[in-house]
């Protein structure tokens, strides 16, 4: 299967264009066949997984002898690499290098080079297949309850396939070049999706804010690319990583080019200041916010850094400077984001901001050189945050409407699945033991503790911590005001139908327990800790093994992460459920009041974009580029064209009446009387507009070479 | 291997003059005839692709560095011009482009001619034009290519000042006078370029032989370089010499703006790899930053006025400058990467912005005003046509995956590392200022896409009858649209079949250059 997997991006690729042309026509109107594509991609993956695991554990025999040699030349370089108090099992293992399986054909050729296109199946290649497949096709599923009767829905699930190819494609992506490609596809995706009910001005500005904001991003990418490629000499990934490794590339570089890969993370994967696009991208259908908003295309970002690791971790220096751009980014979004989610209404826009403050926390721990951790928070909040996403959608899908504060409360009790897997990924969300969310969390604020050398690190521990804290208290909020309380709405809301509860229960199920596939070693027996460390990490030349460390579990870490997130979560119960604390200090009090409008204004990061940046190039500055272009570019050429006219006027008249029928004239009055022109020329004019031309230039051409 | 024979030998000469000999016979036949006129014109220019496709069909790709079909005979004794033809690597894309967009052209008027109608004059221009761009990107000698160049001219004049919108008068004096003053430039310099090689020959290759064994002085080479830029930049057209361009299209009939995007503009270019970059390396090195620096300054000026613009079709007018900046950018590299993604940056510009003039000229016909304003809503009365303008803004925008994206990526990549000689921090800063161009690029074409397409109608269209896409339109749009797609997905059609010769040009300036 290993071989082939390939043909999962193609299936969805296939089925767009099938919907797209035939799906109208369908009984179903197309979605049976994006939901057959995804179905079978999804059993593919599957497959895939279980071959790769295998791959791990047994690696190919044609492999053995050069796999045995690098181990043996890696292990004298590295000298003894620590491995007290690991089992030896474990030990043996992460000395294998596991070979990533590729396939590439040539793309195009240019000036030499042969540019390939191809499939790069590793680890996280293999992890985000699965992850990808698995959350949309219980979107599509989700989907075909949640917008049926839509007037666009075939169109709808057209565009499902073509974005589930394009994040296929992007994960599975041997070159740079090619993730480039892809990753604007996806961007387009979105832009479509986002924008899907264009009748209203609303989403429409949402979708070209999504376009535009991600094609800032992607400057950053494609310089970054064009660096690597000129440094490396080739768009591979591998070559590109092992370049980076081997110190091939100088550290400058590398440096600028991370910090220019950087930007298009901002973009994509909602991380300050480029984030604003994606609360607003909340227009779209729900269904699209959880596939493309949340699990899948805005990790991108996270997945490039991911993919392209030893890049960051040379031209950063993760690991040995205490700070640098990735890890700061990210902290700062965990942060910017969790405060944000505070004050909103909307049930989405909470969710949004939730997920670029998580998204921070994957770019931080990748900032900090917590790969793994940073990978296991994307798996792990794939699940519970599409969860969030669809069950807001099947609130909203029973009171027609977004807005917790006004038209929802008390929906415990009409729609107790929804609260149920909604708690469930709230808690996992929040971190509480043993769900998903508190796994992978607590690796990341034990790798923040424990790598950098000497807690360097430590100061995203704290970020960390205060955001895992904020997060309990905003999903508390949430909570309250969606399902507690009293209904607010119209009408008697009802518990959506079965092909949105079962999503939604799946995907709480997978939410609950997906943190189990990583359980760290001292709780452990060997056979199941680490698995997902041991199966998707990469282990070979071209990842930056040499000095990379794991963090371990740490007791004190976990227990003080969960104290403060349930503390969270208390507090808000009292401040919301029991209606204790200063309630309305932001009218008596100036500071908070203050805090709060830069929060409900969103730190004006719009107002700078929209109303300033935006609003002057589009009107003023372009209008004065163009009263430029018409009032001194074009005065040169009309004041030249009036002098030109005058001047043949006055030969004409004064000078050569009665010689030459004028040659400048001619062209003049061919403005006025094109067809007398036309006969003019054909009956002998073209040889004298000849002549004189050739004349005219030999004249000039003598010039030239004689005053030269 | 008699067919081979005759084909080498007679296979572009018939290719070139076809269209040329049909207008002739249409010229014989009475205008009342529209009927004929149509059929005739179609048939000629498929008979044209007939022959054309056979040249290509023969062409050997794997050499597309050496000149094949090559015929080269005495023409004007007097001053040593020859009939020299061939084509190469670097004419194979855009013959192609040509040999499509003209019976496209010709089945989208099929049923509505612009005033003042008089179907026979527009399709023997239209054939007439058909053979000077054809000969334009087949000769191989100075004067020969210059004949071509100029025998484009007349009939687009006529196109816009006959059949043109209110202000086609003005519009097309100046595109003459404008193109005109740079051909008188470029003649003079292909003029003294023969006398300073000793008055032997006009034929390209022998004058890319010849200019270095002369012993020509700097200064001249650079004058000469001069005179050649002007002329082909003006019809490129290149800030700041673009303003005929935007009055050009925006009163040109639908297929005048068609062809005048799709492939009058590439004869700039193409003059440049063709003659200018190759007979005078050293100038080109020379010039290379200052072309470098006007293109990438045309990229974002260009950007700019197209937000500023009211009316759709001025736009998308101002939408090529940006997009030939990316281009000339490429050019001005010198490099295999820039020249590549030069000629793919006119095949991709021809068909993409060739599509946009067809919609615009489909809005007009059922709108009656191009005025952004008052459009909107195109998805909902007509669903179809809002798709096929979303697909082609996104194309325009340079969206990987479509043709447009590699025009511009290899563009910009090949800034990063320009040819020997050429000032790298110069060129990094250019990388970097095209590479910004591309958000604006993204901006004003989704801002014109919300306007026209998104949301609802105006009040004064909200009952009007719009028709979706029409038969004519679907045959003359389709081969475009697919090609765009195609292109983007596996760019090796274009890139395998210039590659070679661009390595060459790449590499000669490279040897030449420095």
């Amino acid at each position: 299967m290993l071989d082939y997997a390939w043909i999962i991006p193609l299936l969805p690729a296939a089925s767009f264009f099938l919907i797209l042309f035939f799906g109208k026509k369908l009984p179903r109107k197309g979605s049976e066949i994006g939901i057959a594509a995804v179905g079978i991609a999804f059993a593919l993956a599957l497959a895939t997984n279980v071959s790769w695991w295998d791959h791990v554990d047994n690696p190919p025999a044609g492999h053995e002898t050069e796999q045995e040699a690098v181990v043996e030349g890696e292990s004298a370089a590295v000298a003894t690499p620590a491995q007290e108090g690991g089992d030896e099992a474990v030990a043996e293992e992460e000395e294998h290098t596991v070979e990533p399986v590729t396939q590439e054909v040539t793309w195009f050729e240019n000036g030499g080079h042969d540019i390939k296109v191809g499939m790069l199946l590793d680890g996280p290649a293999v992890m985000m297949l699965l992850v990808v497949t698995a959350v949309s096709l219980l979107v599509h599923i989700y989907s075909t309850d949640y917008v049926g009767g839509d007037r666009r829905y075939t169109h709808f699930f057209a565009f499902l396939s073509l974005f589930t190819a394009s994040m296929l494609g992007l994960v599975i992506a041997k070159s740079t070049l090619q993730l480039l490609v892809m990753w604007e596809l996806v961007g387009v995706c979105s832009f479509v999706l986002i924008g899907h009910w264009w009748e209203e001005k609303a989403n429409s500005d949402a979708a070209l804010k999504a376009f535009i904001t991600n094609r800032v991003g992607d400057v950053g990418l494609i310089i970054g690319v064009i660096i690597l490629f000129w440094s490396v000499g080739s768009f591979d990934i591998i070559e590109t990583n092992v370049a980076a490794l081997d110190g091939t590339v100088a550290h400058s570089t590398l440096l600028i080019a991370s910090c220019c890969l950087i930007a298009a993370v901002m973009s994509k994967s909602g991380q300050f200041i480029l984030h604003t696009w994606l609360p607003d991208a909340m227009a779209g259908p729900t269904p699209v916010s959880a596939l493309i908003h949340a699990a899948t295309m805005v990790v991108a970002g996270i997945y490039m850094v991911a993919r392209l690791y030893a890049v960051f971790f040379e031209g950063l220096s993760i690991g040995t400077s205490s700070v640098n751009l990735l890890a700061i980014v990210g902290g700062v979004t965990v942060l910017g984001g969790a405060g944000l989610a505070f004050v909103q209404n909307d049930i989405k826009k909470v969710l949004a901001y939730s997920t670029v403050s998580q998204l921070g926390y994957m770019v931080m721990a990748l900032g900090i050189g917590a790969w793994t951790a940073a990978l296991f928070h994307l798996f792990t909040h794939a699940f519970f945050k599409a969860c969030l996403f669809l069950g807001s959608g099947s609130v909203s899908h029973a009171v027609h409407s977004f807005d917790m504060r006004k038209d929802m409360g008390g929906l415990k009790k009409w729609m107790p699945q929804t609260f149920w897997t909604f708690a469930i990924a709230s808690a996992a969300l929040i971190g509480i033991f043993p769900l998903a969310g508190f796994w992978s969390k607590d690796e990341i604020l034990a790798g923040a503790n424990q790598l950098g050398g000497s807690g360097h690190y430590t100061v995203f521990m704290i970020i960390g911590i205060v955001g895992a804290f904020m997060t309990a208290a905003y999903m508390t909020r949430t909570i309250w005001y969606t399902f507690f309380g009293e209904f607010r709405g119209h009408g008697h809301p009802h518990e959506s139908g079965p092909r949105i509860v079962i999503p939604l229960w799946i995907l709480a199920a997978a939410g609950a327990t997906a943190g189990l596939v990583n359980l760290p070693s001292a709780l452990s027996p060997d056979s199941t800790a680490l698995r997902f460390e041991h199966f998707f990490e990469p282990k070979g030349n071209y990842f930056p093994a040499v000095n990379f460390s794991h963090p371990e579990f740490s007791l004190a870490i976990a227990v003080g992460s969960t104290i403060i997130g349930l503390a969270g979560v208390t507090l808000a119960y009292l401040w919301y459920f029991r209606g204790l604390g200063p309630h309305g200090i932001t009218e008596r009090n100036r500071l908070a009041r203050g805090g709060y409008t830069v929060l409900v204004n969103k730190y004006y990061f719009d107002v700078l974009y929209t109303d300033i940046i935006v609003a002057d190039v589009k009107g003023p500055i372009a209008r004065s580029v163009y009263w430029f272009n018409q009032n001194v570019i074009d005065a040169v050429v009309n004041g030249c064209g009036q002098f030109a006219t005058v001047l043949g006027r006055f030969t004409y008249e004064r000078i050569d009446q009665q010689v030459v029928d004028g040659a400048v004239n001619g062209s003049a009055a061919a403005a006025e009387e094109g067809g007398q022109i036309f006969r003019q020329l054909t009956s002998g004019k073209v040889q004298q507009y000849g002549a004189l031309l050739f004349g005219a230039a030999a004249i000039f051409a003598g010039a030239i070479i004689l005053f030269v | 291997m008699d067919n081979n024979q005759f084909l080498s030998d007679w296979g572009l000469t018939i290719m070139v003059f076809l269209p040329l000999a049909g207008a002739l016979v249409m010229l014989l036949i009475p205008r009342t005839e529209e009927h004929l006129h149509r059929t005739l014109a179609l048939v000629i220019t498929l008979a044209t692709a007939g022959v054309g496709a056979a040249v290509l069909a023969d062409f050997d790709y794997g050499a597309s560095e050496t000149l094949q079909f090559v015929v080269n005979k005495p023409w004007i004794d007097v001053i040593n011009a020859r009939y020299a033809i061939g084509i190469d690597g670097l004419s194979v894309p855009l013959i192609g482009l040509t040999l499509l967009i003209m019976p496209l052209c010709i089945i989208y008027s099929w049923n509505h001619f612009p005033e003042p109608r008089n179907p026979k004059a527009f399709l023997i221009l239209l054939l007439v034009l058909h053979t000077g761009m054809l000969g334009t990107f087949v000769a191989q000698d100075l004067i020969l290519f210059f004949v071509f160049f100029e025998v484009v001219l007349l009939p687009m004049y006529f196109l816009i000042g006959v059949w043109g919108g209110e202000q086609r008068q003005y519009a097309s004096i100046k595109f003459f006078l404008f193109t005109l003053f740079g051909s008188a430039l470029m003649i003079v310099s292909f003029l003294a370029l023969f006398f300073v090689t000793g008055g032997e020959t006009f034929v390209i290759p022998d004058l890319i032989r010849l200019v270095p064994e002369s012993d020509i002085s700097r200064t001249t080479m650079l004058l000469i370089f001069g005179g050649m830029f002007l002329g082909f930049g003006i019809k490129v057209p290149m800030f700041p010499f673009h303003t005929w361009l935007p009055d050009a299209h925006t009163q040109a009939p639908t297929v005048g703006s068609v062809i005048l995007a799709a492939i009058l503009l590439k004869l700039g270019t193409y003059g440049f790899i063709r003659v200018a970059i190759p007979i005078l390396p050293e100038a080109a090195v020379s010039w290379a930053p200052w072309i470098g620096g006007l293109a990438v300054i045309g990229i974002i000026y260009g950007a700019l006025a197209c937000l500023a613009q009211t009316d759709m079709k001025r736009l998308i007018a101002f939408s090529s400058v940006s997009h030939m900046g990316f281009t000339m950018l490429g050019i001005a590299t010198l490099t295999d990467f820039g020249l590549n993604a030069a000629v793919m940056g006119m095949v991709a510009h021809g068909l993409i912005t060739g599509m946009l003039f067809f919609l615009a000229g489909s809005v007009k016909e059922r709108y009656h005003t191009l005025d952004i304003k008052r459009l909107g809503g195109i998805l909902l009365k007509a669903p179809r046509m809002g798709w096929i303008l979303g697909f082609t803004a996104m194309a325009s925008l340079g969206l990987p995956g479509l043709a447009g994206f590699w025009g511009e990526f290899p563009a910009i990549l090949s800034s990063y590392q320009p040819a020997p000689g050429l000032s790298e921090v110069t060129f990094r800063v250019y990388m970097v200022v095209a590479a910004v161009g591309t958000v604006f690029a993204a901006g004003y074409l989704l801002w014109l896409y919300q306007r026209t397409a998104f949301g609802t109608p105006t009040d004064e269209f909200v009952d009007a009858d719009i028709p979706d896409v029409t038969f004519p339109e679907w045959i003359a749009w389709v081969p475009m649209l697919v090609l765009i797609l195609v292109i983007g997905i596996y760019p090796n059609l274009v890139f395998h079949v210039t590659d070679g010769q661009m390595t060459a040009v790449a590499d000669w300036v490279a040897a030449m250059g420095s």
